[in-house]
Formats: C-alpha cells, structure tokens, sequence
C-alpha cells in the first residue's frame, strides 16, 4: 500500500504507515468499539434516540460518532449455513478510512488537518475554525460539525493518536471480543486481508469482498479498510469512491476561463463606447 | 429521495452517503456579493480606462458594499467565528477556499483603498493603482466561488464543476451591470446596461447547459423543492431583467426595474445552486449510481489459494 500523502515530510521520523483492517464476516454487533471510542477519546454524547429501523441506534459516523456499528437486515440465505435460514445480518462497524488522498486534508483552509507520521489524517482541534468545507470533500460522510455544546469545531476519528504515540492500538481495537476490528502496519494488514477474502471465498463465501485495500481506488487505498459481504452501498458506504482533488486541475481550468470569459465580457460591454 | 431514483437502487435505510453541507444562508449570500464585488471591480475598471468618471463612482461604491458586508457572512458562518485569522495560516492550491481566502484579502484591500481615495478625494495615483489591481483581481474573486462548491464530493456540485465557475462568473456579471445601471445616469451607463445583458443571457444559457449535463438522476434537484424553486425564480427574474435591460434600460425607471431583476435573479441563481447541493447530498442514490456506473478499483476479490474464486461483480444476492 502506497504511504499517504504528505507523510514523506516526516523524513527519518516517518513510521510504517498503521491502520485497520475492519473484517465484517467476524463483527457481532456488540457496539464494544463505539463505547470504547466514546470514552477513550471524551466524545460528548449526541442524543439517545431509537433509530427505529435497527438495532442501530447511533444511524451515521458524525463529529460525536466515530465508530459506528451498521446493522443490515437481509432475507438472505445464510452464507455459512447454506440453506438452513432464510435470513442473515450484516453488522460492520465503520470509521474514518484514513485514505492515502485524503479529501479533508487537501481542503482544509487553514491546516488543522494534518497527515501523522504513523499515516493517519487528524484534526488538530485548537486550529480549526469550523469552515466545513471538509465536511463536503470526504466521499465517506464521516465529518461534521460539533453543534453540541458550542464547541463549533469539526471531529472525527483520530485512529487514536494519542495512543499510537505510547505504542498502544486504539481503544475500539482493543476492545474489539471477537478481532473484527485489527489493528497493525497496513502491509500486514493487506496481506492478512487477502488470505481472509481468499479462504472465506473457497469456504463457499463467495461474496466475501474487501473494500478500499487497493492502492489503485479513486482515494489511493486507505487506512482503514473492510472486508465486506455485500455491495459497499449495502452499508451506506460508497461503491467507488474518488478524492475530490483527482479534478482539481479540470476546475481551477474551469475557473481560469470563467475569469477569462469574464474579462471579455466586461471588454464588450465598452466596445460600444464608454458612456 | 427523489422520484428519480430507481427503486431497486442499494442504500442503508435510505440514509444519505456523504454528508450534507453544513454551511447556512451566509455562504449563497457571500457567493452573491463576493461575485458582485469582483464583477464591479472589473467594471470600475473597465470605466477608469474608457474615462467615464461617473460609471467608475458607481461600480466603486457598489463593490465597496459588498466588500464591507461580504466578511460579515463569511465570519458569521464559522462554527469558531473568533478564529476566523486561522484561514491566513497556509496557502494551499488544493483548497479553493485557501486561494480564495487570499483572493478575497486583496480584493478587499485594494477596494477599500481607492473607495477611500475617491471618498476624501485624495491620492488619485494611489487610487487609480489600487483600482486597476481591484480590478485585475476581480475576475478571480467573482468566479473562484464555483471552483470551491465544485471542489466537493456533492453530486450535484462536483458533476457540475465545468459549468459552475462560468455561472459564477456571469451571475456576477449580471448583477455587477444591473447594479451599477441602476446607481447611474442613462447617458453614462451603457457599458454598465450591456454587461447586465451579457451576463444576463449568459447566465440563462450556462444553467440551462449544466442542468441538462447533470443529467435526469442528479439534474433532478433543480426541478424538486428549494433549489427547484429558487431555479425557477431566478430564470423567470434573469430573462425579465435582461428583456427590460435591453428594451427600457434608457429609461430610469427601466433600468431601476431592469437592474433591480438581474440582481435578483443573480442571487436566487446561487441559492438554487446552494439548495441543489444539499439535496444531492441527501439522496444516496445521487451519490452511488454515478460511481458505479463509472466503476474502479474500490471492490475486489482476491484470489483464493486454489484459486477459484469469482469476482464481486459476477457474484447475485
């Protein structure tokens, strides 16, 4: 997997590039991971509400959700179990991907978003003004804003910075009962991966998939990747996603020749004299 | 949902996939008098050059009023107002908001300076410096607005990006004319009259272009609720203002109405444009079906050891 961007500043400071590998065929929708991530890093509680769809009952990643346990309901047969039930869940618990072009960070206006010399995308809290323009560049949904409280700023998941700087693996991999949830140097975790998908698929799975764990996506692979049983879509997750800067150079043409368009637009209007 | 959306179409409870903007009504405001002040610079320019003093007076003073209020929605929008300075840290090419956050400081420097120089009437070569660089900056500030709302993972802004800095910029231009039309004399307005109808028809064509390039799915958001209507409203005003612009805009009371429609149409032009972009937003299916039809490398299955696996794709549930 290639390194994120940005992370070769680091120099000889730079640490191979950490992640997780979320494997969903293991997740048994325990919610251990958000509890853990709520407490861990003190994210304010946002609500006690009953989505009324599913055991899901936290609905969305978002500034005070930054482990969320999707619950799918599907009139399936069971991929183990072939034949014998008419009905399966799907539970994966989502996060920020941490992606190698990362759409927040490439936006953000005043720098508060910054790559880790461990690979990962964190907010730098006392920088942040609270624009959002991050908000509209991650192809994931998985930033917003912290109305709760006043505080204004925008959060997400910081794979656990802290943590990583004294060598511990974050706190919703940690708590993880059944390993759903790895933690590790992404190359690992790559090759780990494929062996999963693999022996899942020659076990009869055959619909075992893995999600953003090739560096040839539209975001460059990311740091937190899955192993998914269905359509990524399935989940809430986007089928293919692509970093908003991939056209960058399209848009500032765009603008350059709307500035251009303009110019000449405003030279006609004196053609026909000054007055 | 929209009525669009095959029924068949995959999503988690209907729950939108990327998230809705969070920005409020300051931001199309600022859209609209950023773009008036960039366009008005450019005429004051285009007036100090032909030397029609009167016209310069006008589109000054009207960029002088949206660089003054133009802050005021930009600030007011923070979720953390008093660090709003934090946007001065970095310069980055990669964010539309950083450039134009330098774009905006110019503009607003230079203007204020020769609005200052013209108010006390002093300085006239600090002035006239200060306008030709307003004025040379203004194209920037009046379309770099599109390039930001483009530079996003919302359906209907990003498919949009070739089209939206050029809708900008004409939008800006029609209100720039209208409001200066309306500020001066008929005998010294005609450039000020001839860039509201050149905007004006420009804008009616570049929104019809980028709604029929949307296409059915994501262009749907222009004919459903907010952004339905505020489209709606500002063809209806953009083609009214143009028309009388064209035919009564030598009279006062023409080029008052004329000039007072362009702005209007103008500014429900960027509220359409702002409202289309929350409700792609939240339809997931806005985001979905364009990616997939346009596939990658986001899925994959890798081979078993045996190696008899078959790909995602083939695989029906």
């Amino acid at each position: 997997m290639k390194l994120g961007d940005g992370v070769e500043t680091y120099g000889a400071e730079a640490q191979p590039r950490l992640g997780f590998f979320t494997d969903t065929s293991i997740c048994i929708g325990c919610k251990a991971c958000e509890v853990a991530c709520k407490e861990w890093n003190l994210v304010p509680e946002d609500g006690l509400v009953w989505t009324g769809h599913s055991y899901d009952n936290s609905g969305e990643l978002s500034a005070n959700t930054w482990r969320h346990v999707a619950f799918v309901e599907q009139q399936a047969p069971d991929p183990i179990k072939q034949g014998k039930q008419d009905f399966r869940w799907l539970m994966e618990s989502d996060v920020c991907k941490h992606c190698t072009h990362a759409g927040c960070l490439d936006v953000c206006p005043t720098g508060a978003i910054f790559r880790t010399e461990f690979g990962t995308v964190v907010i730098q809290d006392d920088v942040c003004n609270g624009c959002g323009y991050c908000v509209t560049a991650c192809p994931f949904g998985v930033i917003t804003k912290r109305e709760l409280g006043g505080d204004g700023g925008m959060h997400k998941c910081t794979l656990c910075y802290d943590r990583l700087q004294d060598g511990m693996e974050p706190a919703c991999a940690k708590a993880c009962p059944t390993d759903s949830i790895q933690f590790g140097p992404l190359d690992e975790l790559v090759e780990r991966a494929r062996e999963r998908c693999g022996d899942l698929v020659e076990a009869g799975v055959s619909e075992a998939r893995l999600y953003l764990a090739d560096e040839n996506d539209g975001i460059g692979g990311a740091g937190a990747f899955f192993l998914l049983l269905d359509e990524p879509e399935v989940y809430g997750l986007p089928p293919q996603p692509v970093v908003p800067t991939k056209n960058l150079g399209t848009i500032w043409g765009a603008a350059a020749a709307a500035a251009g368009a303009l110019a000449i637009g405003v030279a006609t209007a004196f053609l026909g004299g000054g007055k | 949902m929209s009525a669009t959306s095959p029924t068949d179409a995959l999503s988690y409870y209907g729950q939108p996939i990327v998230k809705e903007p969070v920005w409020k009504v300051e931001i199309p405001l600022y859209f609209f008098t950023g773009g008036l002040t960039g366009a008005s610079d450019l005429l004051a320019l285009g007036a100090q050059l032909s030397g029609n003093q009167r016209l310069r007076t006008s589109a000054l003073a009207v960029a002088t009023f949206g660089t003054a209020v133009s802050p005021y929605f930009l600030v007011k929008d923070l979720g953390r107002p008093l660090r709003f300075l934090n946007m001065l840290r970095v310069v980055k090419v990669t964010s539309p908001m950083s450039v134009g956050t330098w774009i905006f400081s110019a503009e607003s420097a230079t203007t204020s300076i020769a609005a200052a120089c013209r108010l006390f009437d002093v300085l006239p070569r600090v002035r006239a410096t200060a306008q030709v660089l307003a004025g040379l900056i203004g194209p920037a500030q009046a379309t770099y607005t599109g390039a930001l709302v483009a530079q996003s993972v919302v359906p209907a802004w990003h498919e949009a990006r070739r089209e939206l800095p050029v809708l900008f910029a004409s939008s800006a231009a029609a209100s720039a004319g209208g409001a200066a039309a309306i500020l001066t004399p008929a005998e010294h307005a005609g450039p000020a009259r001839r860039l509201g109808i050149i905007g004006g028809v420009a804008e009616l064509a570049t929104s019809k272009l980028m709604k029929k390039r949307l296409g059915k799915l994501v262009g749907s958001v222009y004919h459903e609720g907010e952004a339905g209507k505020y489209s709606r409203l500002a063809t209806a005003s953009t083609v009214a203002g143009t028309a009388l612009m064209a035919f009564a805009g030598k009279r006062r009371v023409g080029a008052v109405a004329a000039g007072a429609l362009l702005l209007t149409g103008s500014l429900c032009e960027r509220f359409a444009v702002y409202h289309a972009g929350k409700q792609s937003a939240r339809d997931p299916h806005h985001t979905s079906i364009p990616q997939k039809e346009r596939g990658g490398r986001a899925v994959t299955q890798p081979r078993s050891r045996t190696g008899n696996s078959s790909s995602p794709s083939a695989s029906t549930r």
